[in-house]
């Protein structure tokens, strides 16, 4: 049966018609979904077990051999888990997975964020069952290969930044940042400097900066900008001194600059006996054409979910290896990979520690690391080799300078007069009109189709908007990102006031943060339950 | 390059635009010195991904992997099957290729993902609350330790024995450089826990107790009167649990009265991976929220009154209070959350419940088959799917030798002690579903002969 036989014609359509409320919310392909609590139930199971493991069925439930038994420890009440077959757990998912952007989806210019594309290659690599399906605690001859892949990393990252040792451990830049004032922490404990309690961290540094340090028991001193965006070099020689513990320097820094004191500063802090943390959040814009070990740095993390294409994945894991000066080197975390002569590799932890490693700070996670974030950045720093990580850097920072000369005319460019950008473009809310800001236009952005820019970061710049374009965006991406910017500013400027409403095409409108912060809920409660309990 | 989309057209082109004669304009900033005038010597060029992945494939093939073996370690990372639609829906780029949820309108997946991840932690924890993850089960149980000190003012902890050692190296780790006091022993080859000790040792200094559960060998125990001894020194119990599988099967931590439990959430969803990314679980009550490290997500509503999700309570974080935030930590482990949700999604409350038995069952069949080999003795009479056996020698030379055979056999107590001569027989054997009669059988046989 055809169903031109039933009576349709095809027609013209019709235009202009309004369309009414549906009954279920969804707005066409815009789907809602409910959440797990609310359409699974305890009895269903996406899972099927062997019907009859017989062999391990020796006992009866909760009892164990010779009349041992989990006893009073037996789980009596109800978790409250809902479970869903396996197409309702894939539609669920997969609903919830178009409420989401990705840079799969389209640009993502979140400065200090360098989402670039994740090569699927990456992932392929990550999933072969010999990196996949190993146990950290193996008997470290049937991981050869797994460690060999730490190794490999750990040369190509110490190469790479002209640095003498790498700590691979640390889960996440945070995590990094940890490891690196830790080094500096032991280091100086190590030469009878433990009295040395101030670190230096200018205003642009990204949050983590402080947070780390005073966890580390440091007093943190903030250092100012200059006007044109860069550290006060003057200002922080002036407060050098033999309590100063260190100094943690963004480089290129979150404005997007490059720190041209950078040789200078680590110099006047090595001589009055303190370490240079440098903040590696931005080596995207100078892998390949500046290493930060001729800097003289001392210690850097390097966040492979930034420069190495490792996925984000919607807020982590990340992976912070930490490169080491030769000074920090020997106070690095257990456990780490050693190679011998031979080509055998080894694991050093506490056990070996004492004659391989013995100024070790310890141990900063229970095994070794991201292992499946290494097995991606390695792929991908093997893809493009010395040559293409080079391009890498250069077409990064020609796309954020392209960002920031086509629009500096449009919004106001703070640091535009200090020279080219690095990765990223600079711009600040001034010029808008009045009670417009930074989040009009990025909620105006969400109209268009792209993800927003960094709001409000660094601290320094009024209003701020980040852009990092990354290197793998084309130039047709970056001027069809430019032409909807340039309209949604000129909107902002002339007061439209359907962006302070913005976003309207998205799965949500505005969200109440006061709202969820004032009364918070964490967790679903059943409103049945609730409702009985009040 | 495969991965860039500049043609040297558009390059030049937009060279144009900036004003810049070349590309080496825009570095004008790096000193001359630093310069590097081209590629980084002695390191290989790009290559295609035919020989990418021959290259990492070769690596690969030299690890032995636990699939291909008689598989039986434990001791913080356990292996379990994973469904198939897991790994399909975590790689859907919309997850995958997202940032942090700051832009709450268009990460909506991400956030209600996490709102249901929180529900169902606390929930299998037994807590009012739980986060949207830590890096991994031992930090986890770091940033509890400090939350406890935040919230007692006081600076001593006292770790249980039974902790996984690596978890206390962290530990003491951290506590080097933050002052808080640790203290620490080493287990006994027994079949008794230390709740007793850990009791007697309770001060009014005492910031907390932690306490592990199942313990580092396997063993169980009601944590009832530990939370009770804690609470009346106005102290606070931190349980750690490293298999969550367990949950299944034994009472939470927090229907115990535990005040933060924290956990590594690799077992579901998660996979081995030689030990990360992991996922940290961190729940606890309610009335400590504002202390808890790390990020969280909440319900909220929209300007149209439509209910939604973002993250908040954010004042406690690093990128608000910088130097005053409750803990450094800038990332969660997303990614690894969204697997560990839709795994247990997928197995529900009836699902969880016949996994856990599936594994006790296996393994109390298995310790019975194990302690009949001559010589061995079963240690841990109270279990869930890791036991602890003595065996007559040493149990690291025996795990080396089992590893040649192609068997891998458990964690010998030497690998995490060493030089502890008391625990240098001790070998932890685990069992999951993934563990078969034959791979117990081989087991059993292959120790009889080297044991001969």
């Amino acid at each position: 049966m055809s169903i031109n036989a039933s009576g349709w014609r095809p027609e013209a359509p019709v235009a202009g018609g309004k369309a009414s409320p549906t009954v279920t919310g969804n707005k066409g392909l815009m789907l809602e979904e409910a959440l797990i609590f609310e359409i699974g139930d305890s009895e269903t199971t996406g899972v099927d077990f062997a019907s009859s493991p017989s062999p391990l069925r020796g006992a009866g439930r909760g009892e164990g051999p010779s009349g041992t038994s989990l006893g009073s420890l037996a789980r009596t009440a109800p978790i409250g888990l809902p479970g869903l077959s396996e197409p309702e757990t894939v539609r669920h998912y997969t609903r919830l997975s178009r409420q989401n952007y990705g840079i799969d989806l389209g640009f993502f210019p979140l400065g200090s964020c360098t989402m670039k594309h994740n090569p699927r290659l990456n992932e392929k690599m990550a999933r072969l069952p010999g990196f996949a399906d190993i146990h950290p605690l193996q008997p470290v001859d049937t991981v050869q290969g797994a460690l060999g892949v730490i190794n490999e990393l750990a040369v190509w990252l110490t190469k790479l930044t002209g640095m003498y040792g790498v700590a691979m451990s640390p889960k996440a830049g945070a995590h990094g940042e940890l490891c690196g004032i830790l080094c500096i922490k032991a280091a100086l404990e190590a030469r009878g400097e433990g009295h040395r309690k101030v670190v230096l961290v200018p205003e642009s540094a990204h949050g983590t900066n402080p947070a780390t340090a005073a966890f580390a028991g440091f007093t943190v001193e903030d250092i100012p900008a200059t006007a044109e965006g860069r550290v006060d070099t003057a200002a922080l020689k002036a407060r050098l001194g033999p309590d100063v513990a260190a100094v943690m320097i963004t480089n290129p820094n979150t404005c997007g600059l490059f720190e041209r004191d950078m040789k200078a500063i680590s110099d006047a802090v090595h001589a009055v006996g303190a370490y240079v943390y440098c903040d590696g959040a931005n080596f995207n814009a100078i892998v390949g054409r500046v290493r930060p070990g001729d800097l003289g740095i001392d210690a850097m993390h390097i966040n492979l979910h930034k420069t190495f294409s490792t996925p984000h994945g919607g807020g982590g894991p990340g992976s912070g290896p930490v490169v080491l000066s030769e000074a920090l080197a020997p106070f690095g975390p257990l456990p780490f990979t050693a190679r011998y002569e031979d080509g055998h590799l080894a694991l050093i932890e506490e056990e070996t520690a004492g004659d391989e490693h013995p100024h070790t700070f310890g141990r900063m996670t229970a095994f070794h690391g991201q292992m499946g974030m290494f097995t991606r950045a390695l792929t991908y720093i093997l893809s493009h080799g010395a040559d293409g990580l080079r391009q890498v850097s250069e077409d990064a920072v020609l796309n954020a300078n392209y960002i920031l000369r086509s629009l500096e005319k449009t919004l106001d460019a703070p640091f535009a007069g200090s020279g080219p950008c690095m990765h990223e473009a600079l711009f600040s809310d001034n010029g808008l009109a009045d009670g417009f800001s930074t989040i009009d236009v990025a909620k105006g952005l969400i109209d268009e189709g792209f993800h927003p820019m960094t709001m409000y970061f660094p601290l320094v710049v009024h209003g701020a908007m980040l852009i990092e374009p990354t290197e793998t965006e084309s130039k047709a991406a970056l001027d069809q990102f430019i032409a909807a910017l340039r309209s949604v500013a000129e909107r902002a400027k002339a007061g439209d006031i359907s962006l302070k409403s913005a976003p309207h095409f998205a799965p949500r409108s505005r969200l109440d943060e006061t709202l969820a912060a004032r009364k918070p809920v964490l967790v679903w409660k059943d409103p049945v339950l609730a409702q009985a309990a009040e | 390059m495969r991965y860039l989309p500049l043609t040297q057209s558009d390059r030049e082109a937009m060279l144009g635009v900036i004003g810049a004669a070349s590309i080496d304009d825009l570095f004008v900033d790096v000193p001359e010195a630093a310069r590097l005038d081209g590629p980084i010597h002695d390191l290989p060029m790009h290559a295609s991904e035919m020989a990418v992945e021959r290259h990492m494939s070769a690596l690969a093939r030299k690890n032995l992997t636990a699939g291909e073996a008689p598989f039986f370690l434990g001791c913080g990372a356990y292996r379990h099957h994973v469904p198939a639609s897991v790994d399909h829906l975590i790689q859907r780029g919309e997850f995958l290729t997202a940032y942090t949820p700051y832009q709450p309108e268009i990460a909506q997946g991400t956030l209600q993902m996490l709102f249901e991840f929180q529900t169902q932690v606390a929930r299998l924890l037994g807590t009012d609350v739980a986060n949207a993850s830590m890096y991994d089960g031992s930090t986890a149980c770091w940033e509890a330790i400090g939350m406890a000190r935040r919230i007692t003012k006081r600076g001593k902890a006292i770790l249980s024995s039974g902790l996984h050692p690596h978890y206390v190296s962290v530990a003491k780790t951290m506590a080097k450089f933050t002052g808080d006091v640790l203290e620490t022993a080493t287990p006994s080859l027994s079949a008794d826990t230390d709740l007793a000790t850990l009791i007697a040792a309770i001060d009014k200094d005492t910031s907390c107790v932690v306490v592990q559960y199942p313990d580092i060998l396997g063993r169980i125990a009601d944590l009832t009167p530990l939370a009770d001894a804690c609470h009346a020194n106005k102290a606070l119990l931190i349980a750690v649990v490293t298999e969550p599988v367990a949950l299944g099967a034994i009472k939470a931590p927090g229907e115990m009265d535990a005040d933060i439990v924290v956990g590594e959430g690799q077992s579901l969803g998660v996979g081995l991976q030689f030990g990360g990314p992991y996922v940290g679980l961190f729940g606890c009550k309610e009335k400590y929220v504002r202390q808890m490290p790390g990020r969280l997500c909440g319900e909220t509503l929209d300007a149209d009154g439509r209910r939604g999700f973002v993250l908040t309570l954010s004042t406690r974080e690093q990128h608000i209070r910088r130097e005053k935030a409750t803990s450094n930590i800038c990332t969660n482990s997303g990614l690894c959350a969204l697997a560990f949700s839709i795994h247990m999604t997928l197995l529900g409350e009836k699902g969880l419940r016949t996994l856990a038995e599936i594994n006790h069952h296996g393994a109390v069949a298995a310790a019975a088959r194990l302690s009949q080999v001559p010589g061995v003795e079963l240690v841990t009479p109270t279990f869930f799917n890791e036991f602890t056996l003595k065996l007559p020698q040493e149990a690291r030379p025996v795990v080396r030798s089992l590893a040649e055979r192609g068997i891998l056999a458990g964690v010998s107590l030497g690998r995490l002690y060493p030089g502890e001569a008391s625990l240098a027989n001790g070998l932890v054997v685990a069992v999951t579903e993934t563990t078969s009669a034959e791979d117990v059988e081989t087991l059993a046989a292959a120790l009889e002969e080297i044991l001969a």
